[in-house]
């Protein structure tokens, strides 16, 4: 099945919920609402295949809003296809559903999510920081962390 | 006298020689049965995915090193493919960088799998192997620095092209190395494959099924031993892998056994892509033709006072890319590498995102140990072969 049946599909499925699509270098990327987060995931996986979650990630678009961006990179092991999934999170409400229960893999994903963005997963299962020490305040990855950590002097480029 | 029922909780690392790094687990023990294991990691964290947004993109290819560094060149492919990719220049690679990165990363994934076999080995008792392997690494360890003057952490290869062409003779001394791949790998399995201790224990050792396995996340050598025919050179090639012939080795053990003999296979597989790829070695440019974006070579820059200013602006503030985000996997010695990179149209990478074959694949540490004994513990360690400068990044 192309990317645009899938596409198609999905948007006959969950109408309300898709706001984007993009094509960009043959890879389709679907914006959705992070409302119905694991129902879409769970058509994901049973309706067209994507059996392997590959990824799980978070970007912070600091200064825009919804400020998170939380993306899923699928992967279908018998068709060898790609898809992207992405939900937009707000900074005051930096929560989203867990796919940890569709996806066993995601479990440590969300948690490095947690660890480095700040964004919390609803019902997860063991929602700890993972590459940060357990008493670390902040979240490294972060636009509005400083490079140089906290109590040092902030970085101001290379050339300068 | 009643038996004590009460579990007893160890810790295991970081500072462990069986735990191929800085691995902490915490375990909790019924006698010597393990009841529970939990991994603890970050031990080793730099923050590269942090650094990486400060820096222009060739100046992250050498923080890809100190990735996986036991497959320096790995890393360095995934990312270059990626930031091409991003710059819609796949197409424009020369045939002949595409045949140099396919032997360099083959050669890389001989020097991954002798590292684990050789810990591996020695994990569970077999010291000679440890020796053989590190005999044969050093060959590959000499190519490295002949090639691009690094032992380990190579930064070879450049976004476009490679740092510099092979040295004068090299070809043959790969040539000759790849030929006696196979003889040295019948030496390992005739010291393992038949071997009681060696069965005893790795057979049967942290089973895990095709299902649970991709559940977990499980890519690489490690899910093709459950029984699942999935190799990313083969089936979603790049970088020209689809003019080689060669075997994704599959087997349905789902234990510690048959990762092993995937991997020697694999180890055969890769001497023969090496010996085809030498083969269809063609002279020819070893950078993409694509000045806005490629350092000019390094001849041109001493004579020609245009490549020198090209030169000059490239290293000091880089390249802008479109605004876009990509997705590139690529099959490393331990499974699926990717780089998933967001550009928001300036000179920097505005995220990227690694995802490490080993820090998924340790994730299905805990099912694979829970119920069996402490010392399979040590076993699946080594048999999922992790690398911590990964996981931690």
């Amino acid at each position: 099945m192309t990317d645009q049946a899938i596409v198609e599909k999905l948007k006959g499925k969950f109408s309300s919920e898709v706001l984007d699509v993009v094509e960009f270098r043959g890879e389709t990327t679907v914006t959705v609402k992070k409302g119905q987060i694991v129902d879409i995931c769970t058509f994901m996986r049973d309706e067209f295949g994507f059996n392997l979650l590959c990824d799980l990630c978070g970007v912070d678009y600091m200064g825009t809003s919804p400020r998170f961006m939380v993306v899923y990179n699928l992967y279908n092991i018998t068709t060898k296809q790609r898809m992207r999934i992405k939900a937009p999170v707000e900074e005051q409400d930096a929560k989203i559903d867990t796919v940890s229960t569709v996806w066993g893999t995601a479990n440590w994903h969300e948690r490095e999510c947690w660890d480095l963005l700040g964004i919390k997963f609803n019902n997860h299962p063991d929602l700890r920081r993972i590459l940060m020490p357990a008493d670390w305040e902040g979240h490294p990855l972060r636009k509005d962390y400083p490079l140089q950590g906290p109590d040092r002097e902030p970085y101001k480029g290379r050339l300068s | 006298m009643a038996a004590n029922t009460e579990t007893m909780t160890i810790n295991m690392g970081p500072q462990h020689p069986s735990t191929h790094g800085v691995l902490q687990l915490i375990m909790e023990l019924d006698g010597e049965t393990v009841v529970k294991a939990t991994p603890h990691i970050g031990f080793l964290h730099r923050g590269i995915e942090k650094l990486s947004e400060h820096r222009t993109y060739h100046q992250t290819i050498p923080l890809t090193d100190r990735l996986d560094y036991l497959a320096p060149m790995s890393n360095n492919l995934g990312y270059v493919l990626a930031v091409e990719k991003l710059l819609g220049i796949t197409d424009e690679i020369p045939e002949r960088v595409q045949r140099i990165r396919v032997i360099m990363t083959e050669l890389t994934r001989l020097k991954s799998h002798l590292v684990w076999l050789a810990t591996h080995a020695l994990d569970i008792g077999a010291m000679t192997v440890f020796l053989y392997c590190f005999r044969e690494r050093e060959n590959i360890t000499d190519i490295y620095e002949k090639v691009s003057g690094a032992r380990m952490t190579s930064n070879y290869f450049r976004v476009g092209g490679l740092a510099d062409d092979l040295p004068d003779g090299l070809e043959g001394e790969i040539r000759t190395f790849a030929e006696s791949i196979p003889a040295h790998v019948e030496e390992y399995e005739g010291l393992l494959t038949g071997n009681r201790i060696w069965q005893k224990r790795t057979i049967g050792v942290g089973e895990i099924s095709a299902e649970a396995a991709i559940d977990i996340g499980i890519t690489g050598p490690a899910l093709r031993a459950s029984g699942v025919d999935w190799d990313l050179r083969r089936d979603n090639p790049y970088s020209g892998y689809e003019d080689y012939d060669f075997e994704v080795p599959v087997r349905d053990g789902c234990d510690t056994f048959d990762r092993y003999r995937v991997r020697l296979d694999e180890m055969r597989q890769s001497a023969r892509i090496i010996l085809q790829a030498l083969d269809k070695l063609e002279p020819g440019p070893t950078l993409a033709d694509c000045s806005k974006v490629v350092l000019p070579a390094k001849q041109d820059v001493v004579n020609n006072i245009e490549s020198l200013i090209h030169h000059f602006k490239i290293v000091t503030e880089g390249f802008k890319t479109e605004p876009g985000e990509i997705y590139q996997g690529i099959e490393a010695p331990k499974g699926e590498l990717g780089y998933y990179l967001v550009a928001d149209g300036s000179a920097y990478p505005f995220r990227m995102k690694i995802r490490p074959p080993s820090f998924v694949n340790l994730q299905g540490l805990p099912q694979m140990v829970e119920g069996r004994l402490l010392a399979d513990v040590i076993a699946v360690i080594g048999t999922l072969d992790v690398v911590l400068g990964e996981i931690d990044r």
